[in-house]
């Protein structure tokens, strides 16, 4: 019990809040990210730099998920061979993912961290949100 | 790395009289003598599922009558290459075998992707999510009894949809996402939960499922066919068919068989290829979400207005990947904390932080961070992995870097991107766990309210799983 307490007293001041940012359906089923400003950052972050991580990472994720030549071939071809390549090769999906867990490195590195803040990858989310966390805005950390 | 863990316990300690107590936090004496081995996320599932090999393969806990389906294939099929394909290689052609043989590893190969593929599953929502979404919706703050059912509306190419929320998954649920009773998970593009199979069938699995059934229409009516051919050929000449039987009588079984299923797997192949191509669901088909039954204009909001595109998005398209990421590892020591029963949410908060703290500190490290994100964050890590918690701050304080990198860089390897290779085997083994090594924190959070089914009980109820279970977040 003492080992929460001293928990409860570093985490608090470490984290203060976080933001989750919701999917967008209006385009259906796609992975799409609302790109509305939340009002938590306002004091952090400029709307502009916001808007455009979120509009990166949703093209990124409609590349991932686009529907095209290339596409259907990975897809006929797997077909054929009963989906075994799946085994062997990696998706085009995935191809995307890592360059998006790029992209969120670079941007936490760039501009979210100096600002106090941290980028989740919503892959660890399932996709469902993208998680901003705002860390307290300390000089000088006591950690009691 | 070892700097972070538990000490091994000395056996000469434990044999003599005055042991010292290992260095753990006294929370809960540690049961296991050994340092505990990191967890993998899928032994702290909390749906209804049941994992194999380590984690890469996934099956409903029913397992349904997936076992009749694999026997009668492998039945049938075995009777026809004994009985039916040397006489028909005599009299006919030697194609005979090799078209069976094609068609029986591609069922066979289907059928178990369909059952052993995780069908879509979205992980539960992190206990911080749910609480940001508690808070939109409810301003009361009342929490103490079952909130009436929770909607929210959304415009999907100018139709609208309903989103119903989910109370076993606290979240609402994605537009064609159902939660599955049986195997307790929310499924995104659920068509049904499959006895035959052992699985649902949803969006990451259905593509396996449709080429399955496809497939055995095809088997089973080209066997049948060779069946009627081989006894027609053996019955000529005024022998007749008892004849024919007698000399045959695996054909008999396999007539059987193959007469009562080409008609429902046809019907179910027919039905399935009229779903893909109007990209609907049997879910929606059932419930005829779209089908105009309330009167209203209503169409299909994801149909792409023709048919060859349908198809094509629904078998072609990119093959999604697993979010649920099964054989990720849990950060050190959550795993053990199984009586966490009563730790509250700001602890809560610190197990789906730690990926983002291991994560974010070690690439901010890199960079030579803030400093009070380096001795704030980074504790978040260190307490789970058991050092008494007097000696954090001291320990971040007084020696941050090599504590930090090596217990972070710990936990960062042991959840890690599956680019960096974690402690295990699962960089030399195959690489279908690429699919599903997906660098997810999956939260096991046992839900206070009973879930949407109505057959489940209320409550946290036994669902066998080891690892923490959660208190409620309010």
């Amino acid at each position: 019990m003492a080992e929460t307490h001293s928990l409860q007293d570093l985490q608090q001041p470490a984290v203060s809040s976080k933001v989750f940012v919701q999917r967008d359906y209006s385009s259906g089923t796609i992975c799409r990210f609302q790109t509305k400003f939340p009002s938590e950052l306002e004091s952090r972050l400029d709307k502009q730099q916001f808007e455009e991580t979120i509009q990166a990472l949703n093209n990124l994720y409609a590349e991932a998920e686009k529907l095209g030549g290339k596409s259907y071939l990975e897809g006929c071809l797997a077909c054929l061979t009963a989906y075994t390549i799946f085994l062997c090769m990696e998706t085009h999906y995935e191809k995307v993912l890592k360059k998006i867990a790029r992209y969120i490195k670079d941007q936490n590195e760039k501009i979210y961290a100096p600002r106090g803040l941290l980028l989740t990858d919503p892959i660890e989310r399932g996709l469902r949100v993208v998680e901003v966390t705002i860390f307290e805005d300390r000089s000088i950390g006591s950690g009691r | 790395m070892k700097n972070c863990e538990y000490q091994q316990i000395d056996p000469q300690a434990l044999s003599t009289p005055t042991p010292t107590p290992p260095p753990h936090q006294g929370d809960e004496p540690e049961k296991k003598t050994e340092p505990k081995r990191p967890k993998r996320k899928w032994e702290v599932f909390p749906g209804k599922n049941r994992f194999y090999c380590d984690g890469r393969i996934i099956v409903a806990r029913q397992s349904g009558v997936l076992p009749l389906t694999v026997g009668l294939i492998l039945v049938t099929s075995g009777l026809f290459f004994i009985f039916d394909c040397p006489f028909l290689v005599k009299h006919l052609t030697s194609c005979i075998p090799v078209i069976g043989g094609v068609l029986f590893v591609f069922v066979i190969i289907t059928l178990l992707q369909t059952s052993f593929t995780d069908p879509g599953i979205l992980p539960r929502a992190t206990p911080d999510e749910a609480a940001d979404i508690e808070k939109q919706i409810d301003n009361t703050g009342n929490t103490s009894y079952r909130p009436p059912p929770r909607t929210k509306e959304v415009l999907i190419n100018q139709q609208v949809v309903k989103l119903k929320y989910c109370f076993t998954c606290k979240m609402f649920r994605p537009p064609r996402t159902s939660h599955c009773s049986l195997c307790d998970n929310c499924v995104e593009r659920f068509d049904h939960h499959c006895p035959w199979v052992g699985n649902c069938v949803g969006k990451r699995n259905y593509r396996f499922f449709y080429t399955f059934i496809v497939s055995l229409s095809f088997l089973t009516a080209f066997i049948f066919g060779c069946v009627t051919t081989h006894l027609a050929l053996r019955a000529q000449g005024g022998k007749g068919l008892v004849f024919a039987l007698q000399e045959s009588p695996g054909s008999a079984v396999e007539l059987v068989i193959c007469f009562f299923s080409v008609w429902s797997i046809l019907g179910l192949s027919g039905f399935h290829t009229y779903l893909v191509a109007s990209n609907l669901t049997t879910n929606e088909d059932i419930k005829g979400s779209w089908s105009g039954k309330s009167g209203e204009d209503v169409t299909n909001p994801y149909s792409h207005k023709n048919i060859f595109i349908n198809c094509c998005s629904v078998l072609c398209a990119p093959m999604p990947p697993s979010l649920i990421d099964r054989r990720g590892f849990l950060p050190a020591d959550e795993s053990a904390q199984t009586g966490g029963t009563d730790i509250e949410l700001p602890t809560l908060a610190t197990k789906s932080e730690i990926n983002v703290c291991t994560q974010g500190t070690k690439g901010l490290l890199e960079s030579a961070a803030l400093p009070p994100l380096l001795s704030t964050s980074c504790p978040q890590g260190k307490p789970q992995t058991a050092h008494p918690c007097p000696d954090i701050s001291p320990a971040v304080n007084s020696d941050p870097s090599p504590e930090l990198s090596t217990g972070c860089g710990a936990h960062h390897r042991a959840s890690s991107h599956r680019d960096a290779s974690p402690p295990r085997h699962t960089k030399t083994r195959s690489k279908k766990c690429k699919r599903a090594a997906l660098h997810i924190p999956n939260p096991a959070f046992d839900a206070p309210v009973s879930p949407t089914s109505p057959d489940t009980g209320p409550g946290s109820k036994g669902r066998g799983h080891k690892g923490a279970s959660f208190a409620p977040l309010h």
